[in-house]
């Protein structure tokens, strides 16, 4: 099985991306450059932290715009799982695949923990190796990860279980001592309307290996395969 | 043709830097400030002036120089007060 991880101008975890992708049994990532037009190869797109285009202007509103980007959407749109993290998340927004928008931290600070996040639904594409309410411990680094969405969306979004991940204390309890940034509702991630679509604000790449102090990032892209896998058996 | 876009967050959007520069305000004695909105300003400098250049920029307005789910955007022309501002729209999911 093949990820793609794309590299912008800017992206700075790509290559944390590729490593932990790369310690996953029968998983094997591929850098892509910006100016790639066709993720035809792969079976799964992961979208890495960083700064592309230097964050100018907002976060993700010049990287939507690179040429792999249509291919993104195109094969979002065909089905594909997409990982966006951090930095990919934001530009998932920009795009228009994920709903909402990531703002300034409330506390106008970069924030750079470990942080815990609830895992609210079980049955995604990308956390379905994890039972509901389990707690995920992952690292954040971001200035702009406050989640923002209006009240319609944000019912939307409820209504239809696709709040993935929310930023919770230790006894699992949101709580908004817990939330790093100020995102509306501790969201930490959400999904797309169709579920393959995936977004969230701490790094899986940075928490891939028990000697980073967590491996629980590990458990997304492990999922992201058991959900690819179910897809080509049930396809033959 | 010169133009200006004045990109500010959404009223319902919470503006902790425009929090942090209202106190500021505030202790430097004028208590009397309300509210202030930190945005940004982008002067636009335009070769010629074809027939559709506005309507031109303000599609960019919305989906490069703003984000209509946090962000409200006025375009002026040569300093003259904007004849439209942007509200949210839908497009996204």
């Amino acid at each position: 099985m093949k990820f793609a991880v794309i590299q912008f101008p800017g992206s700075n975890c790509d290559q944390d991306c590729v490593a932990s992708i790369n310690g996953i049994d029968g998983l094997r990532a591929e850098l892509v450059w910006h100016k790639e037009t066709s993720l035809r190869d792969f079976d799964a797109i992961v979208l890495p932290g960083g700064f592309a285009y230097g964050d100018y202007l907002r976060c993700g509103a010049i990287a939507r715009f690179s040429p792999i980007m249509r291919a993104v959407v195109s094969d979002a749109r065909a089905g594909k799982l997409i990982l966006g993290t951090c930095n990919g998340f934001q530009i998932l927004c920009e795009a228009g695949l994920l709903p909402g928008a990531l703002a300034r931290n409330q506390s106008l600070r970069f924030v750079c923990e470990m942080v815990i996040t609830r895992v609210e639904v079980a049955d995604s594409a990308f956390t379905h190796g994890c039972a509901e309410g389990s707690l995920l411990r992952l690292p954040v680094a971001h200035g702009e990860g406050r989640f923002f969405a209006d009240p319609a969306t944000l019912r939307e979004l409820n209504a239809q279980r696709r709040v993935i991940l929310r930023y919770a204390d230790q006894q699992g309890r949101v709580v908004p001592e817990a939330n790093p940034n100020g995102s509306v509702e501790n969201i930490a991630g959400i999904c797309n309307r169709e579920g393959n679509v995936f977004g969230l604000m701490p790094h899986p790449d940075r928490a891939a290996d028990e000697r980073l102090g967590s491996a629980d990032g590990a458990k997304i892209f492990r999922s992201m395969v058991e959900t690819i896998a179910g897809q080509r058996a049930r396809a033959a | 043709m010169k133009f200006k876009v004045v990109v500010t967050p959404k009223k319902a959007v919470l503006d902790p830097q425009g929090n942090a520069v209202r106190d500021a305000m505030r202790h430097l004695g004028m208590p009397e400030v309300q509210s202030v909105r930190v945005g940004k300003c982008l002067e636009i400098d335009v070769a010629g002036g074809s027939v559709d250049l506005e309507t031109r920029l303000h599609g960019l307005c919305r989906d490069l120089l703003s984000n209509p789910v946090i962000e409200d955007y006025a375009l002026e022309r040569n300093g003259m007060a904007p004849k439209t501002t942007a509200r949210s729209r839908s497009k996204r999911r």
